[in-house]
């Protein structure tokens, strides 16, 4: 009894407030419950969700990547200029940024540094490079990166199966992998990974250039949903990634992350957003109230883990 | 089994020679096990136990000297698990955030392809009901949900796991510390029937009847060296413990006849576990002994979060501390001397808010001829100084204040003989003169020094010497028990 509980209760938490966040939302606009109602609701949340799986990896390690949103950015601007004549450009051109977040892992390991200096000095380095690669807001989206944002599958919206499908994939990868083993077991106590002989340094690298390939991919589908793209169309994903990442029940140190719950995190976002327009809050308030709704769920996720702790020890 | 290989020893190290700066941690050791034999690993804090147990693992390499794994001559974690060595350190290593499944994983590379949970699963559970019959633990909860005595159990287990090499020689680093007598029996048990099939253990315990009951062959550490290697058999308790004793010296003690009977700054009541209540009296120096990590340093944080209120810390404690990890909660790396000293005292060296600083530089000079501090300018960085002379700043720091308590975490480690006499000095001078002092110390040097000495062991106070009763023989027998758990 106590195992089933407390293994659910971090992805239990963040579903909930999903569900009771929908239902409010249904409640006041029952026209959002329809295929195409949903499709809406949810279609900012797919790069959202990329981008947060991304975060979620390097949290994995007891890092912390201020960068992400700029580096979004970064990649949405290669793509929106690159990918559609000169696709072989744009493929080195993240393939080499992906690159150089490995080697930034194996730099921060190395040296010791704080994750946050540096993320935070490469944020101006991706920004430098967008603006340089799209001096004003412009691109285009390819064909099929667009094609395959606009499908519409039958029965269920695009942007619950794309949130499905990379639920399934991260969880995979970092649940269930011995790659994601190791991964987070760097995270909960690196010390002893390289006491049993592995190396920390490698695996670094490697958490860094999954986690880039993860928001490349973010970069990739913001994209092929907005059809073109500006320096600075992504730089909110740094903050909304982390919160993201906290709301789905993982935490900032000791490797405990959940990329359900990651997911999970990003579509509540989104939603919060859709949730406080419909009761019509003017947007001069809605970061505040977005907070808020932050503040809430994460209280609540405090308050519940301080009761089933008691529970234990008494 | 008739191969070379098998006969032979697992490990070898010859003449090993291991320094942390002016510290010999080992200092010339030879050691081998051969396989089939249970060692006793014994000694005192500082004798090389941990460090040997470092070396052995490939976690550290020696500065002179080699290590053979089954006649090969190599070195670091790799090697030294390919050669089938396994560790159980003594503070826990296991990832809390993972399962007992997962951590399986990150200690057995071998475990990997599909179905790598399934088989990690059926191999720990099988070890663990091999080793614990009856151990009632979920292999599949996360290692953070287990107490700590079940997190020592899958510590352990996991290390005795065979997947793609045999464990050859398995290092167990205090493994009873948090086992009840019941599982340290199953454990020992475990430990003779896998000596029996062949395999060789390396036991360090402070509890001297498992040591007795289990290994074939005890090495008796001090001082970096091995001091003896004899048959189990031909030890006692009370040999052994003279043997960890020092034989050359036994100096006088020249802690002062001072029969203080003053009164007392500090009662606490006997703590659970413990039939002796702590006190301290004016102008007392009181020791804390036992080997490292029993309880001696969580005492001193209690006792300094106690003089102050936890909800509203105030500034003016009547306790001042002195910390043993300089680096890491000591000093100011990036200040100057004279800054790292005036810190602990700026109230009384301020005028409107603002420091003083032809006061605070009088206070240094004056605190710098006080404890000889060896420097030409106090207003050098603190780095500039020996690891020694640092220390000198930071008692200065505790003493410059009105502090009537100091409390000292082991405050001399790495410390040379030179500068500790000249602190042990100051240390008399100012108990002298009413200050009391509650020193922590894994040195019996530093322990002859006190009035007073109490002997920690697993969390609490075992014994109280007095007067001409602190000595090596008494602090030694208390440290360790006798009887098996």
């Amino acid at each position: 009894m106590r195992k089933t509980l407390s293994g659910l209760l971090p992805i239990l938490i963040p579903a909930v407030s999903l569900a009771v966040l929908l239902a409010a939302v249904f409640y006041m606009q029952p026209r959002a419950m329809s295929y195409n109602g949903l499709n809406l609701l949810f279609n900012l949340a797919v790069p959202i969700a990329l981008a947060t799986i991304a975060q979620m990896i390097i949290m994995a390690v007891n890092d912390l990547d201020l960068s992400m949103g700029t580096f979004v950015s970064f990649a949405a601007c290669v793509t929106a200029v690159y990918m559609p004549q000169q696709p072989l450009v744009a493929i080195l051109i993240l393939a080499g940024a992906v690159g150089i977040y490995a080697l930034l892992g194996v730099i921060i390991t190395l040296r010791d540094l704080p994750s946050i200096v540096v993320t935070l000095g490469m944020s101006f380095v991706w920004g430098g490079l967008a603006v340089l690669i799209l001096p004003a807001p412009g691109g285009q989206a390819p064909v099929w990166l667009r094609a395959l944002m606009v499908s519409k599958p039958t029965l269920v919206p695009m942007a619950i199966v794309a949130s499905v499908v990379i639920a399934v994939i991260a969880h995979l990868l970092i649940m269930r992998s011995t790659f994601g083993v190791l991964l987070r077991g760097v995270g909960g106590n690196s010390r002893s990974v390289g006491r049993a002989g592995w190396s920390v340094l490698a695996l670094k690298g490697a958490a860094y250039a999954t986690a880039a390939v993860f928001a490349v991919l973010a970069g990739m589908a913001l994209v092929g949903l907005t059809t073109s793209a500006d320096a600075n169309i992504a730089l909110r994903y740094t903050l909304l990634s982390i919160a993201g990442v906290i709301l789905g029940g993982g935490e900032f140190v000791g490797g405990r992350v959940s990329p359900i719950g990651a997911v999970i995190g990003a579509l509540t976002l989104t939603l919060a957003g859709s949730f406080l327009s419909f009761l019509r809050i003017s947007p001069d308030w809605q970061i505040g109230a977005q907070g808020g709704i932050l503040i809430i769920v994460l209280a609540l996720r405090l308050g519940i883990n301080r009761g089933s702790r008691q529970e234990k020890t008494s | 089994m008739t191969d070379v290989s098998a006969t032979g020893p697992v490990v070898s190290i010859r003449q090993v020679r291991v320094e942390f700066g002016a510290v010999k941690a080992l200092d010339g050791v030879d050691f081998e096990i051969r396989p089939g034999e249970a060692v006793g690993l014994v000694g005192h804090n500082g004798a090389g136990k941990s460090t040997i147990v470092n070396v052995i693992n490939g976690g550290l390499s020696p500065h002179k000297g080699e290590i053979l794994y089954e006649g090969e001559p190599g070195g670091g974690i790799t090697t030294a698990r390919a050669h089938g060595v396994r560790c159980v350190f003594q503070e826990l290593s296991l990832c809390p955030n993972l399962t007992v499944v997962e951590n399986t994983r990150l200690m057995h590379a071998g475990l990997k392809g599909l179905g790598w949970r399934k088989r990690a699963h059926s191999l720990i559970r099988a070890r663990m009901d091999e080793i614990f019959p009856g151990h009632g633990v979920d292999c599949l909860a996360t290692v953070g949900s287990l107490s700590i005595a079940e997190r020592q159990m899958v510590e352990i287990a996991i290390n005795f796991v065979n997947v793609t090499e045999d464990p050859k020689l398995v290092i167990l680093d205090e493994p009873t510390s948090s086992l009840d007598a019941g599982l340290a029996e199953q454990l020992m048990a475990y430990v003779r029937r896998f000596v029996r099939a062949g395999g060789s253990v390396l036991l360090i315990s402070h509890i001297l009847g498992e040591i007795l009951s289990t290994s074939s062959r005890i090495v008796v550490m001090k001082d970096g060296r091995v001091v003896a290697s004899r048959a189990a058999g031909e030890f006692s308790v009370k040999s052994l413990v003279e043997a960890m004793g020092s034989v050359v010296k036994e100096t006088a003690r020249n802690a002062a006849a001072s029969g203080t009977s003053g009164e007392k700054v500090i009662d606490v009541a006997a703590a659970k576990g413990s039939s002796t209540p702590f006190y301290a009296r004016k102008g007392e120096i009181i020791g804390l002994a036992g080997l490292g990590g029993h309880g001696q340093t969580t005492m001193l944080l209690d006792l300094f979060a106690e003089s102050s209120s936890k909800w509203f810390p105030s500034a003016q404690k009547p306790m001042a501390f002195v910390a043993g990890d300089r680096a890491l909660n000591g000093t100011f790396p990036l200040w100057s001397i004279l800054r790292n000293l005036s810190i602990g005292n700026l109230p009384s060296m301020s005028k409107l808010a603002a420091v003083d600083t032809s006061r605070e530089a009088t206070h240094g000079e004056d605190w710098k001829s006080r404890m000889g501090i060896r420097t030409p300018d106090m207003t050098n960085p603190i780095l500039s100084l020996s690891g020694g002379n640092q220390q000198k700043v930071l008692f200065a720091r505790a003493l410059a204040g009105s502090a009537a308590i100091v409390l000292m975490d082991d405050p001399m480690r790495g410390v040379d003989i030179g500068t500790k006499q000249e602190v042990y000095a100051t240390l008399r001078r100012e108990a002298q003169s009413g200050r009391t002092f509650i020193w922590y110390s894994t040195e019996m040097d530093e322990m002859r020094l006190c009035d007073r000495v109490y002997v920690f062991r697993d969390g609490a106070i075992v014994a109280e010497l007095e007067g001409d009763a602190v000595t090596e023989d008494n602090i030694l027998a208390a440290s360790f028990s006798g009887e098996a758990a």
